[in-house]
């Protein structure tokens, strides 16, 4: 990750040193995930493109663009267009402004008027999203509107339906209810973010005049961030946890020093203000699905001591690892990582020393950390660099915190027996496999992008192309759900095979790694065999391409007990199991439940 | 600020905007000189120069600059 492109970053320079930041961008990763996104612009889009291609490029995106002619945004949208139809775009952002309201009420006019034109403008936009969806069936991504530069009817613009205060406020929550009601559209927030970064700047007249720019230059990357926070966050590359200092961090002051009775926490003084605010807001992310984590220099006892503090929002069962020791930071980071099944970089580091900050960059690159300088300015710096960004909120991601809880009682009551078959019964695991099913396709396709550990092929899917395989009969498709005794995990595995002359190719093979070594590949796999014999396939044939992060499943299918094809210098493997022999069921302890 | 001082604030302006250590502007530079001087990249170049010398140009002294040397003698009459 380059510090220069995370918030907050000085937009100004990132504008005048784009060039060479891209060449740096391209030569820090190895590989990237390439996405094709069309922007289809209102007014001048040229350097948002060249931004939004930096952020991206940080995430290890690597995005290829369509740009629609000046303003054609609409004309690309409603009409086939052969060029944009070719380019197949994986996510359209249709970038409009309060420059392209095409006519807005007047004074004098009735609320019927007013109200008309608000729906006429409404569904101008609601046509060239159904039109969009039906033609590139991709995720969309719509600005709503800024705050106009101007207000006729001055503190009543936003009271009168004639005003446009008004008219866009209306309009804005219009998009807002279109965006509530489909899950392939999103909205970019630019009213919001205008807002912050000042209207009267961002409305600077000369940009719009000399260049046709609805915004001000220099804000070019503050827009550009936003748009990469949903695509990224629509990949899977959101963060899904905190490693959280505790000393001056949680709280003022250091407890094994001043005693947890003299912690600068409570509404009492000013500074214990700014650390309940922060571990209220801390405690509101939890509630998120976020996974938070201490990672403090200290005696566990004394840790203890300071979240127990009767002031302090959070209490110790808010957080899922606790590390308070000496070892080194970066250390500590790992493990709390490892003990969460997650990889370093999917936690953000969060420490009030910039010398624990720098050890921890210089030793795990990949991980976020952000430069907390002032306690008081901590929540705005983890608010604005959009590690979390959500974009849906899936009842899993609320559950988050209790699943991985339920995974460490797991792992409690598996050191309790000797017998790993034995633990394994006791956990009472039930299992359903099917064919994928509505209800799931937004699950199943978050996971194919975000999985990257037990993932044979590391094929991404956009919820569009899990649709329409779901609907090709062409393909077998498995999802897996597993529930035990602690309770449910959601689905964790998903099965994409395409038939071909008697062939089942296995293009996706995914699980989620909180339910690693449950045997439920062997449960996907049973019921996988079963199914493909129904349908007369003689063969399945499973694919391994190696990335940096999937070495785990590098002899999946051998263990399983396919035999090697074939196999290149890349890596590369192809994999075969004939269903023409013999199969022994393979899953001992999961109860499998059928289709109804 | 000496002529001389805006022009070398120019040229590393120009170098970092058009990511060419070589450029080197003089009075009479104008974008027909430098390759990727288009009108988009204008706007970039103007926006540079602004925060480098901490002023603000307006739209009428944009549209009717000629070469650097012009915009030389704005700057020096702004700081």
């Amino acid at each position: 990750m380059m510090k220069a492109l995370e918030y907050p970053f000085d937009s100004q320079w990132i504008l005048k040193k784009k060039k060479s930041l891209r060449r740096k961008l391209l030569k820090e990763h190895e590989s990237f995930l390439t996405k094709k996104i069309a922007v289809l612009g209102g007014s001048t889009t040229h350097d948002i493109l060249l931004i939004l291609d930096l952020f991206l490029l940080n995430q290890g995106i690597k995005a290829e663009f369509y740009e629609s002619a000046y303003n054609q945004y609409y004309q690309d949208a409603m009409f086939p267009h052969e060029k944009l139809l070719a380019f197949a775009p994986d996510f359209i952002y249709v970038y409009t402004t309060n420059r392209n309201i095409t006519a807005y009420p007047k004074a004098g006019d009735s609320p019927e008027q007013a109200e008309a034109l608000l729906e006429a403008e409404y569904q101008r936009f609601a046509d060239m999203w159904e039109r969009l969806w039906e033609q590139h069936h991709c995720p969309i991504i719509q600005n709503n509107f800024e705050f106009p530069a101007y207000r006729l009817m001055g503190n009543q613009d936003g009271v009168f339906l004639e005003g446009r205060v008004s008219f866009l406020n209306r309009l804005n929550e219009k998009f807002a209810a279109y965006a509530r009601e489909h899950d392939h559209f999103y909205i970019l927030d630019l009213q919001y973010i205008s807002a912050r970064c000042g209207l009267e700047a961002w409305q600077e007249p000369f940009y719009w005049y000399m260049y046709k720019y609805a915004l001000a230059v220099p804000f070019i990357p503050d827009l550009a961030f936003e748009v990469s926070k949903i695509l990224k966050s629509l990949l899977g590359r959101n963060k899904k946890g905190l490693a959280l200092d505790l000393d001056n961090t949680l709280w003022g002051g250091v407890v094994g020093d001043d005693g947890p009775e003299n912690l600068a926490i409570g509404q009492e003084a000013p500074t214990g203000q700014v650390f309940t605010e922060f571990q209220q807001y801390l405690k509101e992310l939890k509630d998120l699905g976020i996974l938070l984590n201490v990672n403090s220099k200290n005696e566990m006892e004394n840790a203890y001591a300071g979240l127990s503090h009767p002031d302090a929002p959070l209490k110790p069962e808010d957080f899922q690892v606790i590390m308070a020791n000496w070892e080194p930071k970066d250390r500590n980071l790992v493990q709390i990582a490892e003990r969460l099944n997650l990889l370093p970089e999917s936690l953000v580091f969060v420490d009030d020393n910039p010398a624990e900050r720098a050890m921890v960059s210089g030793q795990l690159p990949e991980v976020s950390v952000p430069e907390l300088t002032a306690p008081e300015q901590a929540i705005r710096l983890l608010d604005r660099s959009g590690f979390f960004e959500i974009t849906r909120l899936s009842g899993d991601d609320l559950k988050r915190n209790a699943m991985y809880r339920e995974n460490m009682q797991r792992a409690r009551q598996q050191a309790a027996f000797s017998n790993y078959e034995d633990y394994l019964i006791s956990l009472e695991m039930e299992a359903r496999i099917q064919s994928f099913v509505p209800l799931y396709l937004a699950r199943i396709a978050q996971l194919t992008n975000k999985s990257n550990q037990f993932n044979l092929t590391t094929r991404r899917y956009t919820q569009g192309e899990i649709e329409e395989i779901a609907a090709n009969d062409q393909y077998l498709t498995l999802y897996g759900k597993l529930a035990d005794k602690f309770g449910d995990n959601g689905v964790v595995s998903v099965i994409i095979g395409r038939r071909e002359d008697g062939v089942l190719h296995l293009e996706l093979w995914i699980m989620s790694c909180r339910v690693l070594k449950r045997q439920m590949e062997a449960a996907m796999l049973d019921t996988l065999v079963m199914r493909s014999r129904a349908l007369g396939i003689r063969e399945l044939r499973g694919y391994y391409y190696p990335t940096a992060k999937n070495a785990m499943v590098k002899d999946f299918y051998q263990d399983q007990g396919f035999t090697r094809i074939s196999s290149d210098e890349a890596g590369n493997t192809m994999w075969s199991l004939s269903l023409e022999e013999p199969y022994i069921q393979k899953n001992q302890v999961i109860k499998v439940v059928e289709d109804q | 600020m000496t002529r001389e001082e805006i022009f070398s604030g120019l040229n590393q302006v120009f170098q970092d905007v058009f990511d060419d250590e070589e450029i080197r502007v003089a009075e009479e530079t104008t974008a027909e000189d430098i390759e990727d001087w288009d009108s988009l990249e204008h706007i970039n170049l103007i926006v540079a120069v602004e925060r480098h010398f901490g002023m603000k140009f307006t739209m009428g002294e944009v549209t009717g600059m000629k070469n650097v040397g012009a915009m030389a003698d704005i700057i020096e009459e702004r700081v």
